[in-house]
């Protein structure tokens, strides 16, 4: 019975919290689209952000990508040879990794590096007193941290997927290349049949709002960090696994609308 | 060290406190204190650990707010400012933190660069170099220029962080543990430098320590703050001749243990 108490007892609190950590990103979320509209903008600022999120990602992006391509393609083979459609094969490619994959994979790689990165930074900063320092020093630490790593991440995300795409789509020739003897531009117009323009624009608009998660929850976890240096490993780490799961629910609901509109 | 005298004017109260109190949870940090600090003067303000002496000058620079009573700083109720009031009002306080607080993504020189840049726009870009240089050659670290916080040693950054706050050259400067980690030599050199700020500038300083040396070296008034209350207020040597045992017990801890 004492034991049922406690169970019930935790379980409660854990809830408690589970919705307070809701309604505090809510806030926090509210408080964004509140200061990015306000003056002053910070352009040099997010100008160097962008350059960390995007930049700085493209040789890890390049690898993945290009790796993906290769792997998607020679796994799909054998399953389009038995129904004698191996000529399929590069629309195939195209649509998985323009419509699923690049957008996914993009994203999870950016939250494993950026989001971590984000947290952690933003986490030192806080139990080091660096936000303070900007508050005492009239600037608004909120638009100078938080405003600008979101835009760089949100703006960044969708440029990253393109790139990703194009990069995984060239690891795919190559392994029909290297099967099939196939030139470049049979292959481009092979791959492309079957790519509309909400295709293109639905994974840049999920890529966008993968983006906006990976900073906003990055920015949320880092700007709220306590307990010191242990504090700032943990902001890390929640900051990935959180985007993470919100990525997976974000695409399970943009796929469905997406869909409506394909119908 | 005993400090050297300075001229304060006594009619001009620069910060003023009235019935302050602030809580966490349970635990009543400040218990409705008051206190006048003048024009010029350094004001340091001893107590323990978790005696609410930071927490103070951080509602000061309004990075807190109180629970009840006022602080009024240069006329203004800081609690009460609308946040554009507010920073117009901390361009006129430097505050220099514990962990002096450098962005450790910047060299020192962008870490002295980045207020001017923000707030003094009318400043060419040969003006903004020549005052890092003047800012870095007061606390002599002319040569530290180019290194990144994380390169230099404890003493370094607190200096830098003096700089750094010394750069807009404001009216008031508040030093949360000033002297905190560091050793006797250089606990000294930094006590020169706030009383050197003093008169160099003619800044009023609130200065938040538990280090005696410190107090003696750098106050012209010390405040003493025991449980969430100013118990003395006075010269070092008023406040440590009394009777109250708790204040001695504060000195002889300091000096002989």
């Amino acid at each position: 019975m004492q034991k049922q108490k406690r169970h019930r007892y935790v379980l409660s609190r854990q809830l408690d919290q589970f919705f307070f950590e809701v309604y505090a990103i809510t806030k926090f979320t509210g408080q964004f689209f509140r200061e990015v509209l306000l003056p002053p903008y910070e352009f040099r600022e997010i100008v160097r952000q962008c350059y960390i999120v995007g930049y700085k990602s493209l040789a890890l992006i390049s690898l993945t990508s290009f790796i993906t391509g290769i792997v998607f393609t020679k796994q799909s083979r054998p399953s389009l040879e038995e129904f004698g459609a191996a000529s399929w094969l590069p629309s195939l490619v195209a649509i998985a990794i323009i419509r699923a994959l690049a957008p996914l994979v993009t994203a999870l790689i950016a939250a494993g590096k950026v989001g971590s990165n984000i947290g952690a930074e933003l986490g030192s900063m806080k139990v080091t007193e660096q936000i303070d320092a900007l508050e005492v020093s009239a600037v608004n630490p909120f638009r100078f941290l938080v405003v600008t790593r979101v835009l760089a991440t949100t703006l960044m995300l969708p440029v990253l997927m393109l790139y990703m795409a194009l990069i995984a789509l060239m690891g795919a020739y190559l392994n029909i290349h290297a099967n099939e003897q196939t030139s470049f531009p049979a292959f481009i117009q092979n791959a492309f049949q079957s790519i509309t323009f909400l295709d293109i624009f639905s994974s840049v608009l999920k890529s966008a709002i993968y983006g906006f998660t990976i900073g906003i929850v990055a920015c949320y976890k880092g700007f709220t960090t306590t307990r010191g240096t242990q504090g700032v490993g943990k902001a890390a780490n929640t900051a990935v696994v959180a985007a993470m799961f919100l990525i997976f629910i974000e695409e399970m609901l943009v796929v469905q609308v997406i869909n409506w509109f394909r119908n | 060290m005993k400090k050297r005298q300075v001229h304060i004017n006594k009619d001009h109260v620069v910060i003023s406190i009235r019935g302050l109190e602030k809580s966490f949870g349970k635990n009543q940090v400040l218990r409705g204190i008051n206190l006048d600090i003048y024009q010029g003067e350094n004001l340091v303000v001893l107590g323990r650990s978790g005696a609410g002496k930071s927490v103070l000058i951080k509602i000061l620079a309004g990075l807190m707010r109180p629970d009840k009573g006022e602080a009024m700083v240069l006329g203004k109720n800081v609690a009460q400012l609308h946040y554009r009031e507010l920073d117009q009002l901390r361009l006129k306080i430097g505050f220099s933190f514990q962990h002096s607080a450098l962005y450790d993504s910047m060299t020192v020189q962008e870490n002295l660069e980045f207020p001017l840049r923000r707030h003094a726009k009318h400043l060419s870009e040969d003006e903004i170099q020549a005052q890092v240089r003047e800012s870095l050659k007061a606390v002599g670290l002319l040569h530290a220029m180019n290194q990144l916080p994380s390169e230099i040693s404890g003493g370094q950054r607190k200096r830098i962080g003096i700089a750094r706050t010394l750069i807009l050259r404001p009216q008031i400067m508040l030093y949360d543990e000033p002297t905190a980690g560091l050793d006797p030599i250089t606990s000294m050199e930094i006590n020169g430098l706030i009383n050197h700020v003093q008169r160099q500038y003619h800044t009023t300083s609130v200065i938040i320590t538990h280090d005696l040396t410190c107090a003696k070296a750098t106050g012209d008034r010390v405040a003493m703050l025991l449980d969430g209350q100013f118990v003395r207020v006075g010269s070092f040597e008023e406040v440590f001749t009394g009777a109250d045992p708790r204040i001695k017990s504060f000195y002889d801890y300091n000096f002989i243990t």
